[in-house]
């Protein structure tokens, strides 16, 4: 006890000379262990804990970075230490995250951003003029021509401009108002914005959130974190996962017992699912979402990832558009798009926009003010989505490299598509729907009743006691269907096709052995 | 598609349907949010700019934005370092060219090593790339006499701004009567007070002492604790240092007392540091509530709940654009740790650019690298007319009789108070103006230069101020002062 006072006695003193080593700090944490064990001296509680945090915090999920994600880590780590595994390493195929896997980012987007970065470079013969215009073109609308300035809270200006003509010609020449853009830090930056503006009412009139099942789960997160309600609607797994406007219709008219339901969510191409809608469904939502006098939010970040010869997107905004006065003047529309996805894969940059449509001239004013509490999305995301929107064109001279890049970037993703669901669809228990688009399988596995039992044993969903299962044998991580949300009684998971081929097939090659024998034990 | 007969009862005269999203339906907390940094006067700013484009005739040629702490966009130039490792990250082919100094390609060589797939385009880990959260530690051990810190302690957000909401928004529980509230200083930088309302916590006010340099009083902490425990569940304690808007620097002594009331009284510390280099005054040193608390030694050191933001975006490198910083948290329950983290996770992580400029800041340049002189040129240099302006700018303001300027000790800003003449004031009223947002308007539309008025910070009842930036060039910096002393003259005749 005489040591422990000395000790507080030394770590108590508020003048405590010099710099302090860490024979003191020790001092200090060696005092305080000895003072837990005297009952009346010990910790007392804490301010902030699990039962005095934000129960909307608490109540979040976020699979795609959640538990399994949390183990596969601690696996890593494992292995670094030279514990035996039966594999070498773990591959980290839960997230969209292209270049973390080896894709390659565009030379032309790099040399632009470098361009801006350190100016010093335009006067470097290593870079080509078409980027060295860009760039001067953006740092002319910085302040202080530096992308280390703040930007107008709704973004740099002339990118705005940029993002116009870009959804314009992407629209077969339907126009868009510089004025309708923001850009954003990240798509999901953008979402989460718009869904904090719709949310409001109590009780009865709190506001609904109609997402689909399965959803990406941001959706599901920020509907947690702003006390809304969630309202499901099924994508049609037997049907290529199709929307198919009854369903909407049914969560509709059950979610007006409890809730207002306002808000109409879409992701297009899908995710997890990759299904890209046809048009018809299209103008079906916009439709209902008109009848239903609901506010449409259109996900479209996989806009440049569709695959299928039999599919092609179809924005929103031009549908919308295309169906005639009524819907384009009346129909509140929300649009995303991101770097992170596409061919560009530039995820770390946290470069993103949205497009609103109709939006009350007085809504915008608050839309700016919110945003303007944050002050800007990051600058360096803004260049990268301008280039983006205002990529080397036929004539210029590093037109034939970017092309020759987009299309190999493009091409080696539809290959891999088709190349797991056709792996996948080989596999006894598994069946995998069409990849038409995005990045991701989902496939449906079967689980037999014995291992469902095993998982509730576990208190864990069954797919997600799969999913550990492969993970702990196999080094390979996915994401369980329960993390995106999938029908009663079945079970799912989502891989990314990311990885590169060779590594790809041999993954598929691991998924299916492991299933084979996941059947046989638990049979 | 045809329209069916019932729906025309939801066409509204005009033709137009009522829209689902208004003023009246939109999320009420979001309508209550305010950001004077960037509100009306600035709006009115940006009008008037563009008029000056289109060759309406002014009395200025320029619009002077001195109402936001952006150094860069005033002509600060960045730190050739920071950028240059940033632009070897940005475009690894460049790590091949003579241009760069050996140092800058060992720094960004580094930092991709530690990016999935070597690029800054991945997504990191959620706190952000952990040997940028090992340099930050470092950073703070050096910056704290040795003090250690944890990197798991460090997560990275998008400017300090980010990982502040992040923090309220764990604290904020509770209804009614037992709703947190939170202390903020008034005057206080409008971040708080906005995410405050946004998140429907309540705000609870504690004055800074005017009179003694806007220094921080422990017995004015307790009135508006004891006040507000009447209608609120307190939980959190706000103080920025140094100060925004004030730029007052709080004594050693003073952070010590802080931290002893905001033990006794169970509230969480929320240190925003985010002008830590900024300090210019004789007699001034920046203490890290970091340090003064764990030299405080037990319990304070083993018990109290602090997070302290640090930001690339002031200082001496103003990347204010790149959108990085980050939480230092102690002695935080490593529950709620792990439910932090799984906030962050949903927007999946900081800006890359942003992570790989903070290891530059936290990790610059030392004696023995090549870089090291220029650096370390640029660097004093900034630091050196920032504190000279800072001066001129104190200086200038207390010669104009009817503004008094308390000393500009540290971070970036003016924020003087001005008399206004009671006619002045009942003319504000009658437009439905806060007399200051009046005086400020006035001051925009015949000099040109943007300031924000005191009311968007908080000041105390029937006193008014403004906030200026010192971050206008030196040579256009007297001129300014000057001006606006003189409008403030004709403005008191006016209305005398």
């Amino acid at each position: 006890m005489q040591r422990a006072a000395a000790l507080v006695r030394r770590g108590c003193c508020p003048r405590t000379p010099g710099p302090w080593s860490r024979s003191q700090s020790s001092a200090a944490a060696e005092a305080s262990a000895v003072l837990k064990v005297r009952p009346e001296r010990s910790r007392r509680e804490r301010i902030l804990t699990l039962e005095s945090m934000n129960p909307q915090v608490k109540a979040v999920e976020y699979a795609v970075r959640g538990p399994i994600v949390l183990k596969a880590g601690e696996i890593e780590l494992e292995l670094q230490r030279g514990i035996k595994k039966p594999f070498t390493e773990v591959i980290r195929a839960n997230i969209g995250d292209a270049q973390a896997m080896g894709q390659q980012p565009i030379t032309f987007l790099r040399q632009v951003m470098a361009l801006c970065t350190y100016p010093n470079l335009l006067d470097s013969p290593s870079f080509p003029e078409d980027a060295k215009k860009r760039a001067r073109r953006i740092l002319q609308a910085c302040g202080g021509n530096s992308l280390g300035s703040y930007s107008a809270s709704q973004g740099v200006n002339c990118i705005r401009e940029d993002v116009a003509a870009y959804i314009t010609r992407r629209d077969g020449g339907v126009p868009a108002d510089p004025d309708n853009i923001y850009l954003t830090t990240g798509a999901s930056d953008g979402i989460s914005t718009i869904l904090k503006i719709l949310v409001s009412g109590g009780g009865k009139s709190r506001t609904g959130v109609m997402i689909p099942i399965p959803q990406y789960p941001l959706y599901s997160a920020v509907i947690s974190e702003l006390d809304a309600i969630q309202v499901n609607y099924y994508l049609d797994e037997e049907n290529c996962w199709a929307l198919n406007v009854n369903e909407l219709r049914r969560a509709v008219q059950e979610a007006k017992d409890h809730c207002d339901p306002k808000v109409l969510c879409i992701i297009n191409p899908g995710n997890p699912t990759g299904q890209v809608q046809s048009r018809k469904c299209i103008e079906d939502v916009i439709h209902f979402a008109w009848e239903e006098k609901l506010f449409l939010l259109a996900d479209e970040v996989y806009q440049d990832n569709v695959y299928s010869p039999d599919c092609r997107f179809h924005s929103f905004k031009k549908v919308l558009y295309e169906m005639g006065p009524e819907y384009s003047s009346n129909v509140e529309l929300a649009s995303f798009h991101s770097t992170s996805k596409g061919y560009m894969g530039e995820c770390g940059y946290r470069g993103g926009y949205m497009e609103v449509i109709n939006l009350h001239p007085e809504i915008k004013g608050q839309l700016v003010k919110l945003l303007s509490v944050r002050l800007c999305p990051p600058v360096s995301g803004q260049a990268a989505m301008d280039i983006v929107v205002n990529p080397p064109v036929p004539g210029e001279e590093s037109f034939e490299q970017f092309h020759r890049e987009k299309e190999s970037v493009l091409g080696n993703l539809a290959k891999k598509a088709k190349l797991t669901e056709d792996l996948f669809n080989q596999v006894p228990g598994i069946h995998c729907n069409p990849l038409q688009g995005a990045m991701y399988a989902f496939p449906r596995i079967f689980i037999p009743s014995k291992a469902v039992e095993a998982a509730q044993a576990h208190k864990m969903a069954p797919d997600m006691f799969y999913c550990m299962k492969l993970l702990e044998e196999t080094g390979i991580c996915v994401v369980p269907g329960s993390g995106f949300g999938q029908r009663e009684g079945t079970y799912h998971f989502r891989m990314t096709i990311l990885p590169p081929v060779e590594k790809l097939k041999t993954v598929l090659q691991k998924v299916k052995d492991f299933h084979i024998k996941f059947l046989e034990k638990y049979a | 598609m045809a329209l069916r007969a019932g729906d025309h009862s939801r066409v509204a005269m005009n033709g137009l349907k009522e829209k689902v999203l208004t003023l009246d339906t939109m999320n009420p907390c979001v309508r209550r949010v305010e950001y004077a940094v960037r509100g009306p006067i600035v709006l009115r700013a940006l009008e008037l700019e563009q008029e000056l484009r289109q060759g309406v005739k002014k009395p200025f040629t320029e619009v002077v934005r001195a109402n936001i702490g952006d150094a860069q966009a005033m002509g600060q130039k960045p730190i050739t370092f920071l950028r240059q490792v940033l632009a070897l990250c940005v475009h690894p082919d460049l790590l091949n060219s003579p241009d760069f100094p050996e140092d800058a390609r060992r720094r960004a060589e580094r930092i991709l090593q530690a990016c999935g797939g070597h690029s800054l385009g991945a997504y990191s880990v959620s706190s952000g790339i952990q040997l940028i959260r090992e340099d930050a530690a470092r950073y703070i051990e050096r910056r704290d006499g040795g003090i250690p810190a944890d990197p798991n302690n460090i997560f990275l957000s998008t400017g300090a701004s980010d990982a502040i909401v992040t923090v309220l928004k764990l604290l904020v529980a509770g209804e009614g009567p037992t709703r947190t509230g939170v202390l903020i200083p008034i005057p206080q930088y409008p971040l708080y007070s906005a995410a405050l309302a946004e998140l429907d916590a309540v705000q609870v006010d504690y004055y800074l002492d005017e009179e003694r340099a806007w220094a921080l009083d422990v017995a004015e902490l307790r009135r508006a604790l004891c006040q507000a425990r009447g209608h609120c569940c307190p939980r959190a304690l706000c103080i920025i240092n140094p100060g925004n808007p004030t730029g007052q620097v709080q004594a050693r002594e003073c952070i010590e007392a802080v931290i002893r009331f905001a033990f006794e009284e169970r509230l969480f510390l929320m240190a925003d540091e985010v002008y830590q280099d900024n300090v210019y005054a004789e007699g001034s040193r920046f203490h890290s509530f970091k340090k003064v608390l764990m030299e405080m030694g037990p319990p304070y050191a083993t018990q109290q709940e602090l997070a302290s933001f640090h930001s690339v975006s002031k200082g001496y490198m103003g990347e204010c654009g790149f959108r990085g910083g980050y939480v230092e948290v102690v002695n935080m329950d490593p529950a709620v740790q792990q439910q932090m983290q799984k906030l962050m996770s949903v927007r999946l992580c900081p800006p890359v650019p942003g992570q790989a400029l903070l290891h530059t800041v936290v990790s610059p340049p030392t004696p023995s690298d090549p870089s090291f002189a220029q650096f370390q040129a640029e660097r004093q240099a900034v630091l050196a007319e920032l504190a000279a302006k800072a001066k001129l700018t104190e200086q200038v303001f207390n010669e104009a009789p009817g503004i008094r300027c308390n000393p500009v000790q540290g971070a970036m800003y003016a924020f003087p108070r001005v008399q206004l003449p009671p006619r002045a004031v009942q003319h504000a009223q009658e437009l439905g103006l806060a007399p200051d947002m009046f005086f400020c308007m006035r001051l925009l539309e015949e000099t040109g230069i943007c300031v924000v008025p005191g009311s968007g910070f908080g000041q105390r009842e029937g006193t008014y101020h403004f906030r200026m930036t010192i971050l206008p060039p030196m040579e256009k910096l007297r001129p300014l002062l000057e001006t606006l002393s003189q409008f403030h003259a004709k403005f008191t005749r006016e209305y005398s």
